[in-house]
């Protein structure tokens, strides 16, 4: 099997997509020719020609809108939103639109297609390279939400995805693209090529959708994390000695309820992540769903690691963002509670 | 520190409530005077025509021009019966509305011609994103109207099981895209659709229409990129019907010079037409439809009308514009104005209209009893409470199957 990062591993699974189904539509601002600002769509329209990887004018409602249209007529488009940042004028289209095409219509027009963006920090993006949207759209009934972790779910989330007939926010880690990250800010870059999860198949194959993984075993405590943080979570509880068991949702909307209960029924104890900021944010949903699921198993309060209320700094980056550092304090917390 | 010269200019209608309304500084370009290029012409050959106005109905009702359409009586007497139809199922409504059988309605009153005429020149198979107030376009393709009153009344045989306000019609079958609350976000889904339709290389076309008030979203201006960029073979209306609830169209700048205007900047073939002129509206479509057939791309059509009712049920005109407006509206009225050019060509009368007027009556008198019969949304029987938790997803997922149980259906 090929080593892919996680850019790699999109553009193979979209490549695969459009190889599969002529209905499969690739789009998005500079996807076309260019291949993308971060390559995800690179050589996608050389090989498939202009009709089916092509690029579209600055404009994110056109792209969610015709998007809704094309889904309508059939096809199966994947439209990229160039930073998650900038899917903000796609809103009304998302929420309105895309996600009850199918409820509205009592399922006589439906909506699938994967909207894939660029997401969250790390990479000194400042305010609007950096955000974590994601509890924006796990709030609209009709979506699913998806953050991959590694080259490999990347690639099977997205098939998945788009073979599900219904419509998906495709989020994708961009400071985990090339490596993971420990969540210590200044450790050289690791690549994909020596992780268990670099290694992506060549041809089509699905990773299910509203399917968490445990990523690492443990008894201390239960951490729940997304995109990014998954990695540095693994770190912090390697650095802290900590035996944490953590657990990689992968899927937001419709999470798996039943792996988290598991986990919690065992340990008693429980750190939700997310990089985005806390108020509303989708870590509140988790700690609440595990409050009400596993109340009597809980033996100290959950903990959220979140960022700040604040706009994603840029200068003070790795005061924001849930550092490895951060993450071993609140394993601690919630272990010695 | 002023500087005398700059002030904040907000546009007010031309007449409020007590004024009397004269409109004769719209100064409107008369029937058969514009120009009838070929479909396939440049959007450069339509300028004249997106700030003059396509008429084909003169003053004395006889059809004059180049862009007359030369539609046989039996096609213009089914356009009229539509139109017919369209209003009487308005009235009908509102009246039950009134009665408390429905929560809402919106009638569509003067301007049945602008859905009734477009449907009529489309083809069956063509594709529709309209806006709530075109349910002329259901009458023309054939809806059955016991299950338009069952949607609006949201009852057992609802085909959209309650789920929707009334007037927010879906009908696949039909090709009629499912209606939105959220205004103009079907202008880019049309282009969408219609870029499908190219893509799949399929004689099919789409069409959508949008109010004046709504040319001023940002999905205005998405749908007209989209479709100008990728050449999509899609009609775009602007119903310009000169109101916006209260707001009149000078609010959206629909005099600057006309919202048909606005197509020319993104290179578009821009037609503004007279909305209450049945054969104007036909042969404006016919013309964009087949321009959009031959690859040429889209059309932003202004069909200029006038809204004769109120907004909504939920609406008081008195309160914001005279009263006799309508009764000073140039444009006159599109069924009558269909009628009598039948009528002056001698294929039509006030008995034969007058006995039309008697079924099309019965047919919705009888057509609601039927649909009471399936329930009413006060009394039901409604679709099966279990069904809020169907087709939010292709297959509900856990949380959904528990919500279903919590709720105990
Ligand atoms: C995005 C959005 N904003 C506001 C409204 C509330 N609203 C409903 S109809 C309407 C007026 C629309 O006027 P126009 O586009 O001229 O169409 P008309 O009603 O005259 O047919 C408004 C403001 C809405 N439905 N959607």
């Amino acid at each position: 099997m090929p080593a892919m990062n996680i850019i790699q591993a999109l553009n193979s699974a979209m490549d695969v997509l459009l190889e599969r189904d002529p209905d499969v539509v690739v789009f998005g601002e500079d996807a076309g020719y260019f291949g993308g600002v971060f390559k995800a769509t690179d050589k996608l329209q050389e090989k498939y020609g202009l009709d089916r990887v092509f690029d579209t004018p600055i404009n994110e409602a056109a792209i969610a809108g015709m998007s809704v249209g094309m889904a309508a007529k059939g096809l199966k488009p994947i439209a990229e939103i160039q930073f998650s940042d900038y899917i903000f004028p796609a809103i009304d289209q998302i929420v309105s639109e895309m996600s009850r095409i199918r409820y509205r219509s009592a399922g006589q027009f439906t909506s699938g297609c994967v909207v894939r963006s660029p997401w969250g920090g790390g990479i000194r993006g400042g305010q609007t390279h950096s955000m974590s949207p994601e509890a924006f759209f796990t709030h609209v009934p009709g979506l699913q939400v998806v953050v991959p972790s590694n080259p490999y779910d990347a690639k099977g989330l997205l098939i998945s995805a788009l073979e599900s007939g219904d419509p998906v926010i495709f989020f994708e880690p961009k400071r985990i693209y090339n490596g993971p990250f420990d969540g210590v800010p200044d450790t050289p870059l690791k690549s994909w090529a020596k992780h268990a999860k670099g290694e992506v198949p060549e041809g089509h194959y699905t990773v299910e959708l509203g399917k968490a993984e445990v990523v690492r075993e443990g008894e201390a405590c239960t951490v729940i994390a997304y995109g990014t943080l998954v990695h540095v979570a693994q770190a912090a509880a390697e650095a802290s000695g900590i035996d944490a068991e953590i657990i990689d949702l992968k899927t937001l909307v419709p999470y798996d309820v039943e792996t988290i209960a598991k986990s919690v029924n065992k340990t008693g104890r429980v750190v939700v992540a997310q990089e985005a900021p806390r108020t509303s944010g989708f870590a509140a949903e988790l700690a609440a769903q595990i409050q009400e699921e596993c109340f009597y198993a809980l033996e100290a309060p959950i903990f959220r690691l979140t960022g700040w209320d604040i706009p994603y700094p840029h200068a003070h980056e790795w005061a924001y963002f849930p550092t490895r550092d951060r993450f071993a304090r609140a394993m601690k917390t919630v272990t010695e509670a | 520190m002023s500087n005398g010269q700059t002030r904040f200019h907000v546009p007010t209608p031309p007449y409020r409530p007590g004024d009397e309304p004269d409109f004769a500084h719209l100064d409107l370009q008369k029937a058969g005077e514009a120009l009838r290029p070929d479909p396939a012409a440049s959007w450069q050959e339509t300028q004249d025509l997106a700030t003059g106005l396509v008429g084909v109905l003169d003053h004395n009702h006889q059809a004059v021009g180049a862009w007359n359409p030369e539609l046989s009586p039996e096609v213009l007497r089914e356009g009229l019966s539509h139109m017919v139809l369209t209003r009487i199922y308005d009235e009908r409504m509102l009246k039950l509305q009134r009665q408390g059988k429905m929560s809402f309605y919106m009638k569509s009153t003067g301007e049945e011609a602008v859905a009734v005429a477009a449907a009529m020149a489309l083809k069956p198979t063509d594709m529709v994103f309209p806006s709530y107030r075109q349910q002329g376009i259901l009458f023309a393709r054939g809806r059955n109207i016991v299950d338009m009153m069952c949607h609006c009344i949201s009852n057992s045989r609802d085909n959209l099981k309650g789920r929707q306000l009334p007037v927010h019609y879906t009908w696949a079958e039909g090709n009629f895209f499912t209606i939105s609350g959220n205004l103009g976000t079907q202008f880019p889904q049309a282009a969408g659709y219609a870029m499908a339709c190219a893509y799949k290389g399929e004689d099919q076309i789409a069409a959508s229409w949008i109010g004046d008030g709504t040319t001023a979203e940002g999905d205005f201006h998405a749908g007209l990129t989209l479709a100008s960029t990728y050449r999509a073979p899609v009609i775009f209306n602007v119903v310009n019907n000169q109101w916006a609830i209260s707001s009149n169209q000078n609010i959206a700048r629909g005099d600057a010079p006309t919202f048909a205007a606005k197509g020319l900047g993104y290179g578009l073939a821009s037609i503004r037409a007279d909305g209450n002129d049945f054969l104007a509206v036909y042969a404006a479509t016919q013309w964009a439809a087949e321009r959009a057939r031959q690859g040429k791309g889209a059309t932003l059509l202004e069909l200029f009308t006038y809204r004769a009712d109120a907004h909504s049920t939920s609406d008081d005109p008195t309160k914001y514009r005279p009263k006799t407006e309508f009764d000073r509206w140039p444009l006159g009225d599109p069924i009558e104005r269909l009628k009598q050019h039948l009528i002056g060509k001698g294929e039509w009368d006030e008995t034969r209209h007058a006995k039309l007027e008697e079924q099309m009556t019965a047919l919705v008198v009888k057509s609601y009893k039927e649909a009471e019969s399936h329930g009413t949304l006060h009394e039901g029987p409604l679709s099966p409470t279990e069904s809020i938790f169907e087709d939010v997803y292709a297959k509900p997922d856990w949380r959904l199957r528990r919500q279903r149980q919590d709720l105990g259906v």
